[in-house]
């Protein structure tokens, strides 16, 4: 191994610049007469409104005052939901309009109404505060089961009993048929809850046009700048694809929240072409706690059918998804294809049948969140799996050892569309408890029943469906886009490479790992590799950074841009060295001429290319850049067990994770430590869901866990030190064999605390998050 | 974060002035509290004094049977005060127990008791250790300084000098903080004092609360197994989402138990 090469853990190039305060963030970009925004919101769930805005236009400073009516009078277009999901009955979801500045009608606590633009963000705020809203307040409803009830307020006319679609997956009679010849069937009604993603850096955006060119410039907050470029030209049109330049420079963290396209970039970008000014956005806390796009908020109905030796027969699933106000950009498909598809588990389950209704309320809308989908999956799963256990007597361990896919049944076709490519299930398992020390359980729950606290140990042994995605595949389930990326590879006369990607880091540390796949595979040293992303004037069209994607697709589309590089290396080398190509070897960075002492290293074949001085140039084409786009044959699908060891204080309901164990098998690794700071990163959103996070509205759709002083973000100290291990099963459909490590923390672990803890209590009849309150009552109900 | 009108002043008479002054004015100790405020727009004075400059209200002195803390005393310099930890470890612990390194290195004494936050800690300490408010006016008993909810005795203009607290034969307090924000939900300070047992309450309703019958029941016999009987009304007491009522009065008998098995330790 090549010490910065793959398998190596090289510290990351970008942490000296975030760890000294030199990132450069979008909130860091001033422009030349740059004017600030600041967006007039809804304080009322559901209401018709009429806006006086004179006030606000006379105040000291203001540039312009900008509503929804003038928005629908420049023809700017709705927001979209970019996959459509069709039902049951073979209708597509219903996507109703979602302005960019609500007009007529306001439907969740911090829609907005308004753009106010002037000459300082003071001077902006104070003025949105002069704009009348005369409200008229209509009846909201925030609940899925009030939203579903006969006679309910209809949120949109479009959406008939608030319901934007009743979808299936599975089969139905088969899985009837399976209940029939159960021993036992375990049940639970389950509340995945809501999140709020909470990214460190606000979203930001500064919008530019240039009259004298037409084109417009946006920077912002985005993990997939290609496609805020692509929605914005093609479906809200506010200018083709061509005249936008869409930046999206050091993002601080996105968790998905900032895939989407929201109303407030896309006002941003449009007044600043009103205008013609620069207009600058920057989020505060209160802002993007009902502005961003919530996760999760799914209510289930789980049934798992077992024989009498613990076999899985059947599983059957309900599932209630709200999906907030308005269909966000992605909205449809988490619930649905992220999630119905991956309820296989790691088990053979012989039938399955799931059916999904997904509901508007008036709360702000749902989209995806680290694992989308995936993780509302493990949990029901890894659920019902410890109840049927419990209610069996048989060993949860045990149990699921007995339902595995086995070792050597890959390719495993799912019985809910899937194909899993590759696994070892019982090693993870295996090794698993034996860092857990799973037998020596016993004693330690005896020592800590001596000091009066109840002790728990939870399993979850999950999957995910990763490297999104075969575009054949998503787009015959209603994808409106291909998932394949992008790589390039430019290099420089002077032999040093810039390699161009179409994904995003935003905190995933693209910018190491990229330079350690390129330095290994065309032998460049690191340091001579520089990183590009984020800027679709720089990087080939691509599709951004979401879904533990950016490795196993864009990772792979750069390897076929190096392909590309060695090809054509090769046939310079092969001039150069007065040789045929078919002699000429690469390896380490030499073209060689096989079986002698001749070779050329890669810089010298780059300065080459770029003085062709003496090139037979109908046969050789000077310059060395070359880029790959790669659609990956299918889904990777990283799995592993996490083990959760828990003492709770039975007088508070304090909960403490005493261990933690995850043993993940992602592929192939090409940075160990990015993977283990990966995954410290997901258990910790995971035990945020489970233990610390609940999004909570009042009956009338006020956001109750509007701060944090409210909303329990987990830190250092809610967390055990960790051990984490690695198997490996290598991707066998990607040429570097990996697999995708950025969410499977947050996918396994609420079902392994939340086992745990049902594991010390007794009982499964609590809900996340388990707080003291909750855990206490659990214990005293 | 509305315009204000920003005072400095180098002397209490001159801050005192200032706020006497000011048409809506407000004194800024460490603003921990009002500057979080100020910027959520939640608050518009239209001054505010601040008594950074202002000479006579910091340090921590032993006088006598008390320790006097003023009231521009940072939570991490009562943490660290070796007077403190030496006189009244009680105190020290709760100074240390308050918010973050960010707030306590900055967030005051005089700060904390004059907003009178129902789950803030300092509370706890001026009722359950009977300690004394010096203002520049006068000087008030800490039974009768917090008057309600974010509401004290001190008159309009009134500012705190120093907080005197008497030396205990022994305390302890022990909280459970909200999740979020990691103010108290519910936090006790068990005393026992040469005026007798005192157990004060904060977070758990309006106002810092003592419970007379534990301090009864632990006058006859210091121990936790003596108030484990007394039942703590819920009535009156806080609810939200972290806590009901119910769960806070059953937390008030916990803390208040651990705290007596602390301070007896």
């Amino acid at each position: 191994m090549a010490e910065n090469g793959i398998g190596a853990s090289v510290p990351r190039t970008e942490d000296h610049r975030f760890l000294t305060g030199t990132g450069s963030y979008t909130d860091d970009s001033n422009l030349p007469h740059q004017t600030y925004a600041a967006f007039v919101r809804s304080t009322h769930a559901h209401a018709t409104v009429a806006l006086d805005t004179s006030a606000a236009a006379a105040a000291p400073g203001v540039v312009a005052v900008l509503t929804g009516t003038d928005l629908a009078g420049d023809q700017v277009g709705s927001l979209i939901c970019g996959w459509v999901v069709t039902g049951k009955d073979g209708e597509p979801h219903k996507a109703p309009p979602h302005p960019a500045l609500a007009a007529d009608t306001v439907r969740h606590v911090g829609d907005a109404m308004a753009i106010v633009v002037a000459e300082s963000a003071r001077a902006a705020r104070d003025a949105a505060e002069l704009v009348k809203v005369d409200y008229t307040p209509l009846p909201a409803v925030v609940s899925m089961r009030d939203a579903l009830a006969e006679g309910a307020p209809q949120i949109h006319a479009e959406a008939p009993g608030n319901l934007c679609y009743d979808w299936e997956i599975g089969d139905r009679a088969a899985t009837d048929e399976a209940f029939g010849r159960a021993r036992h069937v375990a049940r639970l009604d389950l509340v995945n809850n809501r999140l709020i993603p909470n990214a460190m850096e606000p979203r930001a955006a500064i919008g530019d046009y240039n009259p004298a060119t037409g084109d417009y410039t946006l920077r912002l907050t985005s993990q997939n700048p290609h496609i805020h470029r692509l929605v914005l030209a093609a479906f809200v049109q506010i200018a083709p694809e061509h005249k936008l330049h869409v930046i999206a420079p050091d993002v601080g963290g996105g968790f998905g929240s900032k895939i989407f396209i929201y109303q407030e970039e896309t006002a941003v970008l449009w007044a600043a072409g009103k205008i013609g000014r620069p207009v600058k956005w920057t989020a505060d806390r209160s802002e993007s706690f009902v502005a961003d796009a919530h996760g999760r908020d799914h209510e289930t109905h789980v049934e798992l059918a077992l024989d009498e030796g613990g076999r899985f027969l059947g599983l059957r699933v309900e599932t209630r998804a709200n999906m907030g106000a308005y269909l966000s950009t992605f909205a449809s498909c988490v619930p649905s294809y992220l999630y119905g598809t991956l309820l296989q588990g790691q088990y053979t389950t012989e039938a399955i049948y799931c059916e999904v209704k997904a509901v508007f309320t008036n709360t702000t809308p749902v989209d995806a969140l680290r694992g989308a989908g995936r993780p509302e999956a493990t949990y029901l799963i890894e659920r019902i799996v410890d109840q049927a256990a419990h209610d069996m007597g048989i060993d949860p361990a045990e149990l699921r050892r007995r339902n595995f896919i086995p070792a050597d049944a890959f390719p495993y076709p799912t019985k809910v569309a899937l194909e899993y490519d590759s696994g070892n299930y019982g090693l993870a398992l295996d090794r698993a408890l034996e860092l857990a020390d799973y037998n020596g359980f016993a004693a330690r729950r005896a020592e800590s029943e001596a000091k009066g606290r109840l002790r728990g140990i939870g399993l979850s042994a999950y999957i995910e469906a990763c490297g999104i995605a075969p575009s054949q595949v998503v787009g015959s389930l209603g994808a409106g886009v291909g998932l394949w990326e992008s790589g390039g590879i430019r290099f420089n006369p002077t032999g040093n490479v810039l390699v161009y990607t179409g994904s995003h880091s935003h905190g995933q540390g693209h910018e190491t790992t990229f330079a350690q796949l390129v330095s290994d595979y065309l032998g460049v040293p690191f340091e001579n590799i520089e990183v590009v992303h984020g800027d679709t004037e720089k990087t080939p069209f691509g599709m951004g950074t979401y879904g533990s994607r950016s490795l196993a697709v864009g990772g792979s589309a750069l390897v076929k841009a190096m392909d590309k590089i060695i090809a054509k290396g090769r046939k310079i080398a092969a001039f150069s060295l007065e040789a045929s190509e078919e002699d000429i070897e690469f390896s380490g960075g030499d073209f060689k001429v096989a079986g002698t002492d001749r070779s050329m290293n890669i810089a010298e074949v780059a300065f080459s290319a770029y003085v062709p001085h003496n090139y037979p140039l109908d046969e050789l084409e000077p310059g060395l850049e070359e880029t790959g786009f790669y659609d990956p044959a299918n889904f990777t699908f990283p799995a592993g067990t996490h083990v959760c060891e828990v003492e709770v204080d039975p007088e508070t309901g304090t909960t403490e994770i005493v261990h933690w164990v995850a043993v993940d098998d992602f592929g192939n690794v090409i940075n160990p430590m990015i993977v283990e700071g990966q995954v410290h990163g997901g258990v910790a959103h995971g035990v945020g869901q489970a233990l610390l996070e609940g999004c909570a509205y009042d009956a009338d759709g006020q956001l109750v866990t509007g701060s944090f002083m409210d909303y329990t973000m987990p830190r250092a100290d809610d967390l055990p030190d960790l051990t984490v291990e690695t198997t490996c099963t290598p991707c066998p459909h990607n040429p570097l064999g990996v697999k995708g490590c950025g969410e499977a923390g947050a996918i396994a672990a609420p079902a392994a605390v939340m086992n745990a803890i049902t594991h010390a209590l007794g009982t499964g009849a609590i809900d996340m998050p388990a707080t003291p309150q909750a855990v206490w009552r659990a214990l005293n109900q | 974060m509305y315009a204000f009108n920003y005072h400095r002043p180098d002397t209490l008479e001159a801050a005192a002035a200032a706020l006497a002054a000011a048409e809506d004015g407000r004194v800024m100790a460490g603003g921990q509290t009002l500057i979080p405020t100020l910027k959520q727009r939640l608050a518009s004075p239209s001054d505010v004094v601040d008594l950074a400059t202002v000479p006579g209200l910091g340090g921590v002195r032993r006088e006598g049977d008390a320790i006097v803390v003023g009231a521009m005393v940072r939570h991490a310099e009562v943490a660290a005060s070796a007077e403190v930890r030496a006189a009244i470890p009680a105190l020290a612990s709760l100074a240390d127990g308050i918010g973050d390194p960010q707030v306590r290195n900055c967030g005051t004494i005089g700060g904390s008791i004059v907003n009178a936050d129902p789950a803030a800690d300092y509370p706890a300490a001026v009722v359950g250790l009977g300690a004394t408010v010096r203002t520049d006016r006068r000087t008030i008993v800490g039974d009768d300084f917090f008057t309600g909810l974010f509401e004290t005795a001190l008159d309009e203009g009134e500012i705190v000098v120093s907080v005197s607290f008497p030396v205990p034969r022994r305390a302890a307090y022990v909280k459970f903080p909200n999740p979020a924000s990691r103010y108290a939900v519910v936090g006790v300070m068990v005393a026992d004092t040469a005026s007798g047992i005192r157990v004060a309450v904060t977070g758990a309703g309006d106002s810092v609360f003592r419970v007379g019958a534990m301090e009864t029941a632990l006058a006859g016999n210091f121990s936790a197994d003596a108030i484990r009987n007394v039942a703590v009304s819920q009535d009156a007491l806080n609810e939200d989402i972290h806590a009901s009522a119910e769960y806070r009065a059953h937390l008030v008998g916990v803390m208040a138990r651990r705290a007596v098995a602390a301070a007896a330790g």
